[in-house]
């Protein structure tokens, strides 16, 4: 009996904790918008090869004023010479209802694997950017970022 | 005259007048991250620019029946616009009311191009008024309200009195709490500075007017039509409260 | 034909990578929207973008709806020698953009 209640008393609190959580969130975005496992996506990307976590730099703010428009730089670490450069920078976003949200293809003429642009984020997330080099080696870096507004699904038209 | 009448004649004269809000007056943008400000301040990341470059194309193409285009009768925007958009909103003769710039775009669109009004928030519309703003960039906020008068007072009860489901007015965020965390933002002066503008939140350059009516539904008002009496009202007190403010139009808001 | 821009340094060193910028006007419509009629509204976005210097493809991307409206890209590439540099793009309803710059090494 007695612990019959203990249960029951953890479940309670378990759901109010989860109800606050949600409560703190500032969208339905953030509730109904789960981060998705994006390994299947990278493996397609690689061929089944798991990438190395490392010489990949994601800049992004801390926060982001406004999903719509989050600016973003990519820097991977690598000489840009004909035996060893990147061919291709991958951008996921694991809760965007399309996590692959770009593909920038460079060369070994490029000079410097750095691209800058300006994503879309569906809420507060991890961001990945994966990239492919020469020889076949993949490498992958990723940055959190906290999304106020989010993006595809706070959407104000007024 | 006796010295002392002539100390408070002269002590009349140099009391500055009143000034309305906050002073000295700070643009919305100081209110913005980092990375709005960054992006304000470059003239090719910000993406209003490509509306002023739109704008700059539909200043040379002829438009309605009259065939003509603004620079047939403006010239050189660079000079003819210069210090206009400062100036709005402002009592315009031929429209027998005070008018913002947008207002004033679509009144030579219709009775000197002999064209359809350009639509309220059109790409077109938008474009023709950030490339005017443009012109005034980096002067001063500078509006006459001695031909406005009653429209400047329409503005200022509007600014204070109280609406919507909320029950707030202007004042108790843009006086009271300016510079102030609500949820995720700070809190702006509510200057009229930088318009029209990208918008983060619209992804789309949009106008003053659209920004108050978006104000308007913050408090859960019913928000004014566009063109209304009201909004340009507002505009007019706003400018006036902004005196001396200089516009860095278009700029970009989150 | 679609509007964007394109910057570029006013010269380069020969060999030396360079910012190649780019801003596209695009309101890259997700198809998640809704009008205030609650309609979707249909989507549509860039998504082929390339840059061509001297005649060679330097650089080329694939956008999804995850780029934000009015596409902004920098990216870096070398010059051996000066050249017209082209940056094209399309949407997924076949509409173009195109616009050129020069770059000059010095």
């Amino acid at each position: 009996m007695a612990r019959d209640f203990e249960m029951n008393r953890r479940r309670v609190l378990a759901a109010a904790g989860a109800a606050l959580a949600g409560a703190a969130l500032p969208s339905a975005a953030q509730r109904f918008q789960p981060a998705q496992d994006i390994t299947p996506l990278l493996l397609q990307v690689t061929r089944g090869a798991t990438p190395r976590e490392e010489g990949v730099e994601i800049d992004l703010p801390q926060i982001a004023e406004n999903g719509n428009s989050v600016p973003m730089r990519i820097r991977v670490a690598s000489p840009m010479s004909p035996g060893d450069y990147v061919k291709a920078i991958y951008i996921f976003a694991e809760r965007n209802p399309r996590p692959l949200v770009a593909t920038f293809h460079l060369n070994a003429q490029s000079g410097r694997a750095e691209v800058t642009t300006r994503v879309r984020l569906a809420g507060t997330q991890k961001v990945r950017a994966l990239a492919e080099l020469s020889g076949d080696r993949f490498v992958i870096g990723a940055m959190d970022v906290l999304v106020t507004a989010a993006a595809c699904l706070d959407e104000s038209l007024l | 005259m006796p010295r002392v009448l002539r100390a408070s004649f002269a002590l009349l004269f140099s009391i500055p007048a009143w000034a309305e809000g906050p002073q000295p007056p700070r643009s919305g943008v100081e209110f913005q991250s980092a990375d709005v400000r960054a992006m304000q301040a470059d003239d090719f990341a910000n993406p209003a620019t490509l509306w002023v470059e739109r704008g700059a194309g539909l200043w040379k193409s002829p438009r309605g029946e009259r065939n003509v285009s603004c620079a047939a009768c403006h010239g050189a925007a660079e000079k003819s616009m210069k210090g206009v958009a400062a100036r709005y909103p402002v009592y315009v003769e031929s429209l027998g009311r005070v008018a913002d710039v947008e207002q004033r775009i679509n009144a030579c669109v219709v009775d000197n191009q002999k064209a359809p009004a350009l639509p309220w928030e059109s790409q077109d519309l938008l474009a023709l008024s950030a490339y005017v703003a443009k012109q005034s960039r980096g002067m001063p906020v500078a509006v006459r309200i001695d031909t406005a008068a009653s429209d400047f007072e329409r503005g200022r009860r509007i600014y204070f009195e109280r609406q919507g489901q909320l029950n707030l007015a202007c004042t108790h965020c843009h006086d009271a709490s300016w510079g102030r965390t609500l949820y995720a933002e700070k809190v702006s002066q509510g200057q009229p500075v930088d318009w029209p503008a990208y918008r983060l939140e619209w992804q789309t350059v949009g106008s003053l007017e659209r920004r108050l009516r978006a104000c308007y539904f913050g408090v859960r008002a019913e928000m004014p039509p566009f063109g209304a009496r009201d909004l340009v009202a507002l505009e007019l007190y706003l400018a006036k409260r902004a005196e001396g403010l200089a516009s860095m139009a278009p700029g970009v808001r989150r | 034909m679609m509007l964007g821009k394109v910057q570029v340094p006013p010269t380069v060193k020969r060999g030396e990578a360079f910012e190649v910028r780019v801003l596209v006007q695009h309101p890259m419509e997700t198809g998640f929207r809704r009008n205030l009629d609650g309609q979707s509204i249909p989507a549509n976005i860039v998504d082929k973008l390339a840059c061509r210097l001297g005649g060679r493809e330097i650089f080329s991307a694939e956008l999804g709806t995850g780029i934000s409206a009015n596409p902004y890209i920098v990216f870096f590439t070398t010059a051996d020698a000066s050249g017209e540099l082209v940056v094209e793009w399309s949407d997924d309803r076949g509409e173009k953009g195109r616009v050129t710059t020069m770059v000059t090494v010095v």
